[in-house]
């Protein structure tokens, strides 16, 4: 590798970069554009919509209406007088949530008998509706303990009733469950791999489609020179990128950053090394800028889906599992929440790096291979 | 086979499946001239220049450029020569000075080496004033000699230039046959193809070639002296086409052929052919605006024999004309 030749292409390519004024400024609004868009869709289910049937109406109703007031999950929009109009409100989609208290629930709480309590839930946009039933549950159960020990001390008298079993559950890394928090380093490690990519594709087949590989191959420059010299200055767009995101993520979004930047960007480097030589191989397996825009997407999609993003890895059946194994992102999802919310260190996360070096070394040896300077 | 040879070929060949591309070529240039390659489209010029620059296998036979073997020595022979080519593969989002210093970069020479010389060229090609303009913003003929300016900042022993005047104006094409002159003063050798025949004279040597094999080589007048076997009359006739039937069919004419807007006819002798000439078109009824002797041309030399051969010379712009 001679060092003055890949000097030249670094510095081609950063002036090409620079001059490209409409794809940096597509690469620059892109993640913050992705940031915003999934830092507001993410926002957790709270102030849904819902009907109340309370025939009871009583001080015991109002106790049980209020306890779902409080957890801010529900928003008590309509008081009907009917169970059909709580009905309609759940077909016509203005109530996602039906509460129906019945008359006899206040005379059968004070008689010790077990009061029933109807909560229909919407289900057809699971994730919430799983979220509003465990709620519903969950005030049963608190409910139902605070009677149960009220009971108790009025039978015991003087002495206190303790709890036998009390389990106190903590959500460690993000105590409020924030799904911005677990979504928005994802959203950035998926920018990232897009941008990185679809870059790498871009910049080597461009210079086949303009004719000028035409010249270089005729040249004493080498396939492993000219690909490095396209790729360096695109890790440098990543770090810019990453850079931006973080900004944003952290001041807009309040996304906590817990574990160490310096790690993190060193870390980045070998997702970077990794991701754009999975651009590079595409773009000198295929013939032309589409088809290698279609290879690409062909393999990005799937690596979303099999990464961990989404779904967790361990919910996919096994030889998916294995699949997701190939792409880069898998272990970069684990990297940047680690740092970002668990704010663990390389002792934890070491086992991700050598699958992204291993990856990398692969892709690029595909690519340098398949470059030809030679045209039969 | 002289030791100066810049380039030699033996029995070079290259087959695209059961086409014979290039056909056996047999050819050396010596070392500080100009070599004309000519042949209309397909004949096999690319694809020799390809083979010699060392992007292209040769099938069979080898050939050497500046020494070295194509097939085996490639990245090397690629170190040492130039190549230039019709589409002036520049990078267009690069100005002038970039691209030179880019090309300067990537045939390994130093800063100040690249600078000076991205200079010189600069200056050399009247390209001084232009320096910061993209190479995208450039007229074909500043193009073309910003491309050759690329392709020769590493000073190589051996340039290769494929069409390097299609599609430039006349000016421009003249200007840049006096830059190819300049080289051969330097020593530099020059591998030039082309199908503007007028272009042809300036080089030292000559080959044609035709469906792949070479047909004709040696000095242009040499060529012309040999391979013109007669001598030539110009007719000028409205009636082109009918003119062309009647010579055609006339026993004295071994030739006819349209040469731009008139009829050039090979004779075995220019003055005892003449009457007959003129009588069997009077005859006809065919008008005559002006029939002579000429001094044949390359043109005139390539067409014979092309014609010879049983093809067909295909599209040979005139002189002057833009493809």
């Amino acid at each position: 590798m001679n060092f003055g030749r890949l000097r030249s292409v670094i510095r081609k390519e950063f002036i090409q970069l620079v001059r490209d004024r409409r794809t940096l400024i597509t690469i620059i609004t892109l993640p913050i554009m992705q940031l915003i868009l999934y830092g507001y869709l993410s926002n957790d289910v709270t102030h849904i919509a819902t009907a109340v049937f309370d025939e009871s109406r009583t001080p015991e109703s109002r106790t049980l209406l209020n306890a779902f007031v409080n957890t801010t999950y529900v928003d008590l929009r309509y008081y009907t007088t009917s169970f059909d109009s709580v009905r309609r409100l759940i077909d016509g989609g203005d109530a996602k949530i039906g509460i129906w208290i019945p008359p006899d629930y206040a005379p059968r709480l004070r008689s010790g008998r077990t009061a029933q309590v109807e909560v229909i839930v919407d289900a057809s946009e699971p994730t919430s509706a799983r979220t509003v039933l465990g709620l519903a549950s969950e005030i049963g159960q608190i409910l139902s303990t605070h009677l149960l020990i009220q009971q108790a001390g009025r039978l015991t008298g003087a002495h206190p009733v303790v709890l036998p079993v009390d389990i106190r559950a903590r959500a460690w890394y993000n105590p409020t469950l924030e799904n911005v928090n677990f979504l928005v380093p994802g959203v950035i490690a998926i920018v990232l791999v897009f941008v990185t990519t679809f870059q790498a594709v871009t910049v080597i087949v461009r210079e086949r489609e303009r004719g000028t590989m035409e010249q270089l191959v005729v040249t004493p420059i080498t396939g492993l020179e000219l690909i490095l010299g396209k790729v360096i200055p695109l890790i440098v767009l990543g770090y810019v990128q990453i850079t931006l995101t973080l900004l944003l993520a952290s001041v807009w979004f309040h996304v906590p950053i817990k574990g160490s930047l310096v790690l993190l960007y060193v870390l980045l480097l070998t997702f970077f090394f990794s991701t754009l030589g999975v651009g590079a191989m595409i773009s000198t397996v295929s013939k032309n800028f589409q088809q290698a825009a279609q290879m690409s997407q062909l393999i990005l999609l799937p690596s979303i889906l099999l990464s961990g993003f989404v779904f967790p890895r361990e919910s996919l059946p096994p030889a998916l599992q294995i699949v997701g194994a190939v792409f880069p992102l898998t272990y970069f999802i684990v990297i940047i929440r680690g740092i970002l919310i668990k704010g663990i260190g390389l002792e934890f996360l070491w086992h991700q790096i050598l699958p992204m070096v291993a990856i990398g070394v692969a892709v690029f040896a595909v690519a340098i291979n398949r470059f030809q300077k030679r045209i039969d | 086979m002289g030791e100066d040879a810049a380039v030699r070929a033996l029995d070079l060949t290259r087959a695209f499946g059961a086409f014979l591309a290039v056909d056996h070529l047999n050819f050396e240039i010596p070392a500080g001239t100009v070599w004309g390659f000519l042949g209309p489209n397909g004949a096999g010029k690319s694809t020799t220049i390809r083979m010699l620059c060392g992007i292209l296998s040769p099938t069979e036979g080898r050939a050497e450029v500046l020494g070295y073997d194509v097939a085996r020595d490639h990245e090397r022979i690629k170190a040492r020569i130039g190549y230039m080519s019709q589409r002036f593969s520049l990078n267009d989002d690069l100005t002038v000075a970039e691209n030179l210093a880019f090309y300067a970069g990537v045939y390994g020479l130093s800063g100040v080496e690249a600078r000076d010389r991205a200079g010189e060229w600069i200056a050399r090609a009247g390209l001084r004033g232009r320096e910061r303009l993209l190479a995208g913003a450039l007229s074909g003929g500043w193009k073309q000699r910003l491309a050759l300016g690329c392709a020769v900042l590493h000073r190589p022993r051996m340039v290769f230039l494929d069409e390097p005047t299609s599609g430039v104006d006349p000016v421009s094409r003249r200007e840049f046959w006096e830059l190819i002159g300049t080289f051969a003063e330097d020593g530099v050798t020059v591998m030039v193809t082309t199908h503007y025949m007028d272009e042809a004279e300036h080089c030292d040597t000559l080959a044609f070639i035709f469906s792949g094999r070479i047909i004709a080589m040696g000095a242009p007048a040499e060529i012309k002296r040999r391979e013109m076997l007669g001598e030539l009359l110009e007719i000028v006739t409205p009636r082109y086409a009918e003119a062309l039937e009647v010579l055609a069919a006339l026993p004295e004419v071994r030739e006819a052929a349209l040469f731009g807007r008139a009829i050039h006819v090979t004779v075995a002798n220019s003055q005892v052919a003449l009457p007959t000439l003129r009588e069997a078109l009077a005859g006809r009824g065919v008008t005559v605006d002006r029939i002579a002797p000429v001094p044949p041309s390359l043109e005139d030399v390539f067409v014979s024999l092309v014609e010879r051969r049983g093809g067909s010379a295909g599209p040979f712009p005139s002189p002057g004309d833009r493809p």
